[in-house]
Parts: C-alpha cells; sequence; structure tokens
C-alpha cells in the first residue's frame, strides 16, 4: 500500500489530530496532535492492509525557537510484510511535555522512550520504567534540548566530583616513586 | 530429600559489568538469580554515552563523518556509508557507479571484520579460545586491506558526501582479491572447529530462543532477526549503492537461537565474499566523485591545489558546510554487520544538521536481553550477551 | 654462586636466568635490589582487561595472534586483585569514571596506568557534557599513547616506555615516604 494512502485515510479518519501530511524525497510523514496517539498506533499496527508491525526508531526533536509546539517524538513504522514505511511526527508542548507510551503495541519502544524522556525530558504516561538511561540518574537537565550548552553546565556533576575528591586523598596512599 | 526442603534458598543479586571480559565493552547487568536461574535481568548502559547526537548538531555535515566512525567501532566503514547515503538523500545527490561499488566492495570487508570480531569473542566467551585466535588472523588481514586504501585501520572515515575520498589501487584489489579466494578455506577451518563441537551445541542450541513475531515487536534487526527466520534484509528491501547490482543470498534461520544466529552470520561471511569478488570483477570505470552536485560534495585536490574557486568552495564547505542545504527530513538506513543501522536527519537548510538520530541496533538488541534471559540459566546470559552482537559505542552513542 | 655454566643467559647487568628453569642468579655484589625487583616487575606486567570503546578492539588486537603481547611477559588478567597495570583504552565518561576509579583503587600496589588514545589523554573530539576531558583527571598515568585508535605498535611502543619507567626506579617496596 502507498503510504501516501494510508496517510490521507488517517487524515480523513483522525480529521482533528493530523495537521497535515508531507511527502519529502519519497517518504511520507504524518503531523500529529497527542490526544489520540495511542488509538491511531494501535490503528496502524492492527490493521491488516497497513500492517505497520515494526517500529524503526523513536525519538525526540527539540525545535526551540522554531516551531510551536516545542518538541516532537517522531515515529518511524515499517510493515514486515507489506514493505512500506510511515513517519509520524508528535507534537508536544513545552509547558505539558508528557505524551501516551507505544510500548503496549511495539515492546522495542521501551528503551527508545527512556531514552527520549532523558535527553528531552519528555514524559512516556503508562510506561513500565521510566528512568533515565544513559545518564547517570541524578544527572540534572537534559542534554539533547537545544538550550543545554554542549560542553555541560558549570557546575559539575556531583558523581563525579565525588571522584575528583577520591582521587586527591587517596593520593597519600601511593607508593613513592622516586626516580634515579 | 527431606534435608533439601529445609534448605533455605534466597534471591541474589548478582553485578555484572561494566568491567567484565564478557559483556563486550561497559554493558552492566544487575542479575536476580534464584540458584543458577536468572529471575530477572535488568541491563544498564550509558557508560559510553559520548554525546555524539548533540555533538554532531554543532558540526557542518562533513565533519560528521569522523564521528560515525567511532559509534560502531568495529566496522567504521558501514558507519560512514549509511551516513552519507541519508545525507545524499536529504540533498539529491547521485553517486557515481564506480564509488558506488567501491562502498558495497569496503561494506563488505567491513561487515567481514566485523563478523570475525564477533566470532572470535563469541566464541572466546563460550570457552572456545582457539576460534579468537584464528579469527583475528584473517581480521588483520581486512585491517591490512583498509590500510592500504585509507591509511587507517580501525576508524577509516574513507566515504565521502557524494562518493569516495581516494580511488582503490591496483595493489589493494589484487590483495583485495588474493583475500576473498582463500578465505572461504579459513571459514572452513572455523567450522571444523566449532560447527558440530559438542561443548559449542550445548550452549548454543535451543539457548535465547525469541519467536519472530516478538522478535519482530521487540525491534530487532540483522542477524539476530534473520536466526529467528525473518526475511529482512535492508540490502535487499531498500537496496542502497550497487547492492541490487550484486548476487547474494540472504540466510533465514529458523529457531531463533544462538545456535541459528551463529549458522547466519558464518553464512553471511561467505556471501560477503561472494559480493567482495562481483564487486571487483565488475568495476567499473569513471568518476569517485559525483559531479553534477558541486555544492554539496568536496571538490577533487588537485583542482583544489590550482583553481582558485575551487579552493574557495573547499574553504566553504569544510568550514561552514554547504549553504543551500534543502529543508526537511529524512531517515536512511542501511545493513550495518549489527542490524539496521539508521540515520534520521532534521535540516533546517544551515550548514549544520538540526538534528541528528542514530538509530542503533545495538540499542534496541541489549534491551530485550532481558527477555532472552529471564528463567534461564546464568551461564545462558554470555551467550546471549555475545549472540546480539552488541557494540557499546553504538548503543550509548 | 656458581660459576658460568653454559645455559646461563644475562639478562640484565647483575641477573642471570637459565632458560627453562625458574632459577634467577643475582650477583648482589654488582647490583642494587632495586635492579632486581625492577626487572621482574617489568618484564611481567599484567593489566587488568578493561575495554572501554575503539582502543579495546586495538587492545584486544595486540594481544592477538598477530602482535601477540606475551612475548612481552603480559597477561591480561580479568580481575584487578590480580593485575599491576591497567590500559584505560577508550572515552572514559562521567558516567564511567567512579568504575574506572574503583577498578583502579582495587589494584594492589605497584600499580601502573596507561592511558591509550587520544580519548584517555585528553578527550580527543568529545568536548560534550557527558566526556572526561582525559582520565587523568582523576587517575595518575604513567605514559600517554596519542592516536586514535593509537596502532598496536604505538601501544607496544607505550608498554616498553613503560618498561623503561619501571626499570629507573627507586625504593618502590614501600608505602613509607
Amino acid at each position: 500500500m502507498d503510504p501516501l494512502e494510508i496517510a490521507v485515510g488517517l487524515k480523513e479518519r483522525f480529521a482533528d489530530d493530523v495537521l497535515h501530511i508531507s511527502n519529502f524525497r519519497g517518504q511520507v510523514g504524518v503531523y500529529l496532535k497527542k490526544p489520540h496517539l495511542v488509538e491511531i498506533a494501535r490503528l496502524l499496527h492492527d490493521t491488516p492492509e497497513y500492517c505497520l508491525d515494526y517500529l524503526k526508531d523513536l525519538c525526540g526533536v527539540d525545535y526551540m525557537d522554531i516551531k510551536m509546539p516545542r518538541f516532537e517524538v517522531v515515529y518511524h513504522l515499517y510493515s514486515m510484510q507489506h514493505g512500506h514505511m510511515l513517519r509520524l511526527n508528535v507534537q508536544v508542548s513545552e509547558h505539558s511535555p508528557d505524551i501516551d507510551s507505544v510500548v503496549d503495541i511495539w515492546a522495542g519502544a521501551n528503551w527508545h522512550e527512556r531514552e527520549c524522556y532523558d535527553m528531552y525530558g519528555i514524559v512516556f504516561n503508562n510506561h513500565p520504567d521510566l528512568r533515565r538511561i544513559l545518564m547517570p540518574e541524578d544527572w540534572e537537565g537534559h542534554p539533547q534540548r537545544k538550550d543545554y550548552p554542549t560542553a555541560g553546565p558549570e557546575e559539575e556533576w556531583r558523581g563525579f566530583k565525588e571522584v575528583e575528591r577520591k582521587a586527591e586523598e587517596f593520593k597519600k596512599y601511593q607508593w613513592n616513586r622516586k626516580k634515579t | 530429600m527431606e534435608q533439601e526442603k529445609d534448605l533455605k534458598t534466597r534471591e541474589l543479586v548478582i553485578n555484572m559489568g561494566p568491567q567484565h571480559p564478557s559483556t563486550h565493552g561497559v554493558l552492566r547487568l544487575k542479575l536476580n538469580v534464584d540458584g543458577e536461574t536468572v529471575v530477572k535481568c535488568t541491563p544498564y548502559v550509558g557508560y559510553l554515552h559520548r554525546g555524539t547526537e548533540k555533538l554532531a548538531e554543532t558540526m557542518t555535515y562533513i565533519q560528521v563523518i569522523p564521528l560515525t566512525d567511532r559509534l560502531d567501532y568495529i566496522s567504521s566503514m558501514t558507519n560512514n556509508v549509511g551516513y552519507c547515503l541519508a545525507v545524499e538523500r536529504l540533498f539529491d545527490i547521485n553517486v557515481p557507479l564506480r564509488a558506488k561499488y567501491i562502498r558495497t566492495l569496503v561494506s563488505e570487508l567491513s561487515r567481514m571484520s566485523s563478523h570475525l570480531l564477533w566470532l572470535a569473542t563469541h566464541a572466546l566467551d563460550i570457552g572456545a579460545m582457539t576460534v579468537f585466535l584464528y579469527a583475528f588472523r584473517e581480521r588483520e588481514g581486512i585491517l591490512d586491506l583498509f590500510e592500504t586504501l585509507t591509511g587507517a585501520r580501525l576508524t577509516v572515515s574513507y566515504p565521502r558526501i557524494g562518493g569516495v575520498k581516494r580511488d582503490v589501487t591496483q595493489e589493494f584489489i589484487d590483495k583485495t582479491y588474493a583475500f576473498a579466494e582463500d578465505f572461504p578455506q579459513r571459514i572452513q577451518e572455523y567450522e571444523t572447529l566449532i560447527d558440530v563441537n559438542r561443548i559449542w551445541l550445548k550452549r548454543t542450541l535451543g539457548v535465547g530462543a525469541i519467536s519472530a513475531e516478538d522478535a519482530i515487536n521487540w525491534g530487532f534487526s540483522g542477524a539476530t532477526l534473520r536466526g529467528c527466520g525473518v526475511n529482512y534484509d535492508v540490502r535487499k528491501r531498500f537496496p542502497y549503492d550497487a547492492y541490487d547490482l550484486v548476487e547474494f543470498d540472504v540466510p533465514v534461520g529458523k529457531n531463533g537461537d544462538v545456535y541459528d544466529r551463529y549458522l547466519c552470520r558464518v553464512e553471511e561471511l561467505r556471501q560477503s565474499t561472494r559480493i567482495v569478488k562481483q564487486c571487483i570483477e565488475a568495476l567499473p570505470r569513471g568518476p569517485i566523485m559525483a559531479p553534477d552536485a558541486p555544492k554539496f560534495t568536496l571538490p577533487a585536490k588537485d583542482k583544489v591545489l590550482g583553481d582558485m574557486e575551487s579552493l574557495i568552495h573547499h574553504f566553504m564547505l569544510i568550514t561552514k558546510g554547504p549553504m543551500t542545504a534543502p529543508k526537511g527530513e529524512i531517515y536512511v538506513a542501511i545493513e550495518a554487520p549489527k542490524g539496521e543501522l539508521g540515520f534520521y536527519i532534521v535540516s533546517d537548510g544551515t550548514g549544520k544538521p538540526y538534528r541528528m538520530r542514530i538509530r542503533s541496533p545495538s540499542f534496541v538488541h541489549v534491551s530485550a536481553l532481558p527477555r532472552l534471559c529471564e528463567g534461564r540459566l546464568l551461564a545462558d546470559v554470555v551467550a546471549n550477551i555475545g549472540t546480539i552482537d552488541v557494540v557499546l559505542g553504538e548503543c550509548d552513542r | 654462586m656458581v660459576d658460568s655454566p653454559v645455559s646461563l643467559v644475562d639478562v640484565e647487568e647483575g641477573i642471570k636466568v637459565i632458560p627453562g628453569a625458574d632459577v634467577i642468579i643475582a650477583q648482589l655484589e654488582k647490583l642494587q635490589l632495586d635492579k632486581l625487583i625492577n626487572w621482574g616487575r617489568k618484564s611481567s606486567l599484567w593489566p587488568v582487561t578493561f575495554g572501554l570503546a575503539c582502543c579495546a578492539i586495538e587492545m584486544m588486537a595486540t594481544g592477538a595472534s598477530h602482535y601477540d603481547l606475551d612475548r612481552f611477559g603480559i597477561i591480561f588478567r580479568a580481575s584487578p586483585r590480580q593485575a599491576d597495570c591497567m590500559i584505560v583504552a577508550g572515552t572514559v565518561t562521567k558516567k564511567m569514571a567512579p568504575v574506572v576509579r574503583k577498578v583502579y583503587d582495587q589494584m594492589p600496589e605497584p600499580r601502573y596506568v596507561i592511558a591509550m588514545g587520544s580519548c584517555a589523554c585528553t578527550g580527543n573530539v568529545y568536548r560534550t557534557y557527558s566526556v572526561v576531558q582525559g582520565c587523568d583527571t582523576f587517575l595518575p598515568v604513567d605514559v600517554y599513547i596519542p592516536g586514535c585508535p593509537p596502532r598496536p605498535e604505538a601501544l607496544m611502543h607505550g608498554i616498553i616506555k613503560l618498561q623503561e619507567l619501571i626499570s629507573k626506579e627507586r625504593m618502590r617496596w614501600t608505602p613509607l615516604k
């Protein structure tokens, strides 16, 4: 099935949710509002003609100062059976950065959603285990937001400060290293 | 028997990694075990999170290529190719046929080196030390070939946006062909060692089995998915470079256990040899950089040295990036040795990618480790880590 | 002291061994104790297998059949408690730093650190929020090996440099200063 047809079908069915459809270099993207995401995802996964059973990727994008609302969660779906691909761009606002989880539909979404939470601070409702994944548990801030400095904040992470303190303290236990 | 009933047992928590010889890097697992059975397995990743995606946003399109090397450092060539393909699709560049063939050739060599390393470490973990030494012998041969071509052993940065950096020499072609001629006998040597080895069979048959539906639902890809019987290979489904011009088979397993994945990967080694030979035999003449996209591709070095305009153009491309990049978003995936490696690039029209997302197969595979390990024996955990062929550089990015 | 049997081999000034037999003959009148100890230490460096990233692959390649580190007396140990040298091979992230330090603290003295690769030396291109800018911020590094990743030959060179360093040590048998 042509992905554009799927997109148009979605637009007819969820007229309020689908904002617009893009077609860039043969890749079809559907821009969505978030309220009925799980319903739409379930439909795409279960309907035999669509059968988008493979979640290729899930990630967040931060459009600070470019788009309103600020965040987008991007789903890349693929059908093993029919071989068509569809992208969903779901908008998430800065003020209520939360979205429903799709782990029940695609089990593989689990860690992608955790990463998205870790990097952008987008909370996934009904996620079984929403913790930080790449950064340490007590890290402050969400690194891939555009307003987060690439080289890290001024204030060092306390875990690393602890290591530096330890290194300084343990110097006195070192064996002497006189050289001839 | 009476005594056994009275024995008090309790669940034990074992921490495995990040410094552990068989976690293939810095993977950490927290294992709750009841006797020898794993009750709960919790993987922790992020110990090698270098912020590649964030860093890429501050670099021009060309500067990102060396960063992609260090994702899946075992087969950097395929990462480079994947990234370049994504950018080419975004800019709508047509790569000349010769460059396509060269890329296919080096990607397959890279796949071979990656599979060899996988075989070496996987076998070492399960207890077959000799395979490690054998496989590294051939791997050195491939790295030598890369060195002849690119000057580097691991981090090659050889493909460029719109083609490849340097043309292949006759020496490289001869050496590669000789290697490809010899390689099938070497594969046979590995097979002689472990194919029907009783210990190997006991450790792999039926271990880590997963059904095809589950594997798709979890987002598996590459040989890990094909071992379950799903015929999904990006090279066949979305042919890139010269893969639609060469002949090869995609090995598919049946049971989805460690042994089937082993068979798939070893067969892939043979198919890669086939592709390498075909690429050399069919290598066409012609340019190695796209001639019709001067705004996005680097001019040839001799032109830069002699022609003022090319020099300025080269300088601008390197320092500022392509100034007229189209706006849009693109997802391009390739079949990396570990599985489907995807690049999702959002362009806002400037010389730097606005967002670069790397869909790494290892990340997905590690996330399914609990599914593979729970309810099984503790010893199988090592076999499971080996079979999903995880590289933490790519997993954590 | 036995007077020069044919099979004695000079390894260092004042130190002779009988190959194959675990016999070391030291002519103490010619030799400081330092030399004997240093010779022993440098000839049996046991690094802990501690791969972090790309460099670990080159470290493995160096240890494998083609380059063969065994001939330097180097045997990789899986436990830090049996090791006396740590090759920091790869990018050290802030999340990993406490672990690296813990592994180092578990090693018995005397212990040495080789920072292998640009990432371990300085952080390389990764000037990012999560990467430690050189592992010498929290480890006493003895030898730096630049390269991304360093070739196996470079690693061997680094190890030989460390051996030179060890052979120059004096009185390093005691924690007392």
